[in-house]
């Protein structure tokens, strides 16, 4: 069982194991790191183009698109303002900020709750309902595509926002399994004391569990919001209004309207795709080190 | 979990069944129930149920518009003799096979090497590697596209510093499923965190160890690295594969939608769930498309079945003599 910390920063001492082998001189340690951290350079430099390259396509002129100048020749900052002209793309913004602050918000309160079952009480059943619980995690979700769609259909909100998000009501196994891990880290003995101190169950968990595991909870919240932001199967599904769509749902109308659909507007695409790219980047900069704490815990289950 | 003893009675022996009976009448066994209804209910009406209805709607004929009508395994009958299933099975398992093999081959190789390295200068590279995976997929879709481009992508014009003509990778069939697998390698941030976090936690004791026993760099890897990260290499090997079949978003952007591109005709971008999606919420053949979701479910089972049962041989697990 792994504990689970966000922590920035390395364990104290952490440099004492990356010391290279004892055998070797320093001046050949000094070429052979600069070797490899010259090729890891340039492996990061391939993955950072498409980046740059899409970016300043997004500031050219029609016709520049494809030159493949990391310069453009001449810069056209309209681009931007044709689009935004062109499509309601505000109005999509918006609606993947609520859409995604939704999401997050639920999935991260109700797996919590089912989490903290889980990790701090005893009861029959629960063993088998945790297998369940991980068994849900394999399943594909185009299985309950259908079944779930007829739902929404027959409660009359199958051409709206709810089925984006509302499921998540319901907790998420896999965020369950993140934030279980969580709970059970902190010391029991928490518990106990406040439970003599007259700390009823639900108190426990709110007011006890969920302060110390912020960290755990900004995980859950960002992971999920990020998941909202690039889902296009379900606005392909629900959403049919223009006035509706999310970010992705409305870049790939951007794509087939102005792009290969379209008079090859390239540009326009082009810049849709930095919009809709930027605030997962500003976000993945905020919340760094939860993202890599989060996604580095994943691989330590069990 | 030693602690819990305490919460528990002191009760002499009892039978299974009084047992459980006096377990539901403390309360504390109704909080946790409490706690945990949202997510039996939503079991109970997103999973359950829904795969429940999606294998008898496989047994039928049903459009949304009319009541659905049981036509017995012709749905499935004609799974088995529908071309485009096996072709869409064909792509998508090929994908699959090339993809997560290389994608954590690539992975690994630069997480040991990000782990050389250490760090502030490993944290710094380990951010580059993890963005692309920040990207909307729908915009890596847009970016690839164009990238791909075959007259004047990047792709080709990097492949022409080397002499090399590259090939039409968005609309000649026969290149399209390599113009995928290149485009699924800028994503594999995650696999690198993972694998890096993993590297980091192998006791650099076991390295000296190895190496007064006269190992060299490669036999201490093969030795020492991939045993000790086994069940993280385990992980991914799952979790990837699991997506690699479900790939949807990506490709659907790159050659489906209302953009009838020329790749459509000849279904060498058609993947499985590409192709259920179609049927059940463009042809409304959602009877059909229902016996492929348990298709897919079926064939995810398997997989990921064999691939635990291999794991459970190849994984190393701390504390486990074998």
């Amino acid at each position: 069982m792994t504990m689970v910390q966000v922590e920035p920063t390395r364990p104290a001492g952490g440099d004492q194991r990356r010391r290279p082998p004892s055998g070797t001189s320093p001046a050949r340690r000094v070429i052979r790191t600069g070797f490899i951290v010259t090729a890891v350079a340039l492996v990061a430099a391939t993955f950072t183009y498409p980046f740059l390259w899409l970016v300043s396509a997004s500031l050219k002129p029609r016709y520049q698109v494809f030159d493949n100048l990391l310069i453009p020749r001449e810069v056209q900052p309209q681009n931007y303002t044709s689009l935004l002209d062109a499509v309601p793309f505000l109005t999509w913004f918006g609606n993947s900020l609520i859409v995604g602050i939704m999401a997050a918000l639920t999935v991260t309160l109700s797996s919590a709750l089912v989490a903290f079952g889980f990790a701090y009480f005893r009861f029959p059943g629960r063993n088998v309902l945790f297998l369940l619980v991980l068994g849900t995690m394999m399943l594909p979700a185009a299985v309950t595509l259908i079944p779930t769609f007829l739902i929404w259909q027959e409660l009359g909100l199958s051409q709206t926002q709810v089925p984006l998000w509302a499921q998540n009501v319901f907790a998420s196994a896999f965020y369950v399994f993140l934030m279980r891990q969580f709970f059970l880290s902190l010391p029991r003995d928490t518990f106990e004391a406040a439970r003599v101190d007259g700390c009823g169950y639900f108190g426990l968990f709110w007011r006890i569990a969920m302060p110390l595991c912020k960290p755990a909870l900004i995980v859950v919240f960002i992971f999920e919001f990020r998941a909202s932001w690039t889902d296009l199967i379900r606005p392909l599904i629900y959403l049919q209004d223009e006035a509706l769509f999310t970010i992705p749902r409305g870049l790939k109308a951007i794509l087939d309207a102005f792009g290969q659909g379209g008079e090859q507007q390239w540009e326009i695409v082009a810049a849709a795709s930095v919009l809709a790219t930027v605030p997962l980047i500003i976000l993945f900069f905020c919340a760094q080190r939860y993202f890599v704490e989060g996604i580095a815990t994943q691989g330590r289950k069990g | 979990m030693s602690a819990d003893v305490s919460t528990a009675p002191v009760a002499p022996p009892l039978s299974r069944g009084r047992r459980w009976r006096a377990a539901w009448r403390r309360p504390e066994t109704r909080w946790a129930y409490l706690f945990l209804l949202p997510w039996i209910l939503g079991f109970l009406i997103f999973t359950a149920g829904p795969m429940l209805a999606s294998l008898v709607l496989s047994f039928t004929d049903y459009d949304v518009i009319n009541p659905a009508s049981y036509v017995g395994g012709e749905n499935y009958q004609r799974m088995v003799e529908d071309p485009q299933v096996r072709t869409a099975l064909f792509n998508t398992l090929l994908y699959t096979v090339i993809h997560v093999p290389l994608s954590i081959a690539i992975a690994l190789a630069l997480a040991v090497l990000l782990n050389q390295i250490g760090g502030r200068f490993a944290g710094f590279f380990r951010t580059v590697f993890y963005m692309p995976a920040m990207t909307p997929t729908v915009a890596v879709g847009v970016l690839f596209l164009l990238l791909l481009n075959g007259q004047n992508g990047l792709v080709n014009a990097a492949l022409g510093l080397f002499g090399v003509d590259g090939p039409a990778w968005t609309t000649d069939p026969a290149w399209v499923r390599w113009g995928i697998i290149i485009m699924s390698l800028w994503t594999i941030g995650g696999t690198i965190v993972i694998l890096f976090a993993a590297l980091k936690n192998v006791p650099m004791d076991l390295y000296e160890a190895a190496r007064i026993d006269g190992a060299g760099a490669w036999r201490q890897f093969r030795e020492v690295t991939v045993p000790m990260i086994s069940g993280s290499l385990f992980f991914v090997t799952i979790v990837n594969t699991i997506a690699s079949l479900q790939m949807f978003t990506e490709v659907y952007t790159m050659f489906y939608g209302n953009a009838q591109s020329q790749l459509q005709a000849s279904d060498s971008a058609l993947f499985y769930v590409i192709y259920l999606f179609r049927q059940g919420f463009q042809f409304l053949e959602m009877g059909y498309a229902s016996a492929l979701a348990w298709g897919l479910f079926v064939i995810v089972l398997i997989v990921t079945l064999v691939q635990v049962k291999l794991g459970d041989r190849f994984v190393y697990y701390e504390g486990d003599d074998r």
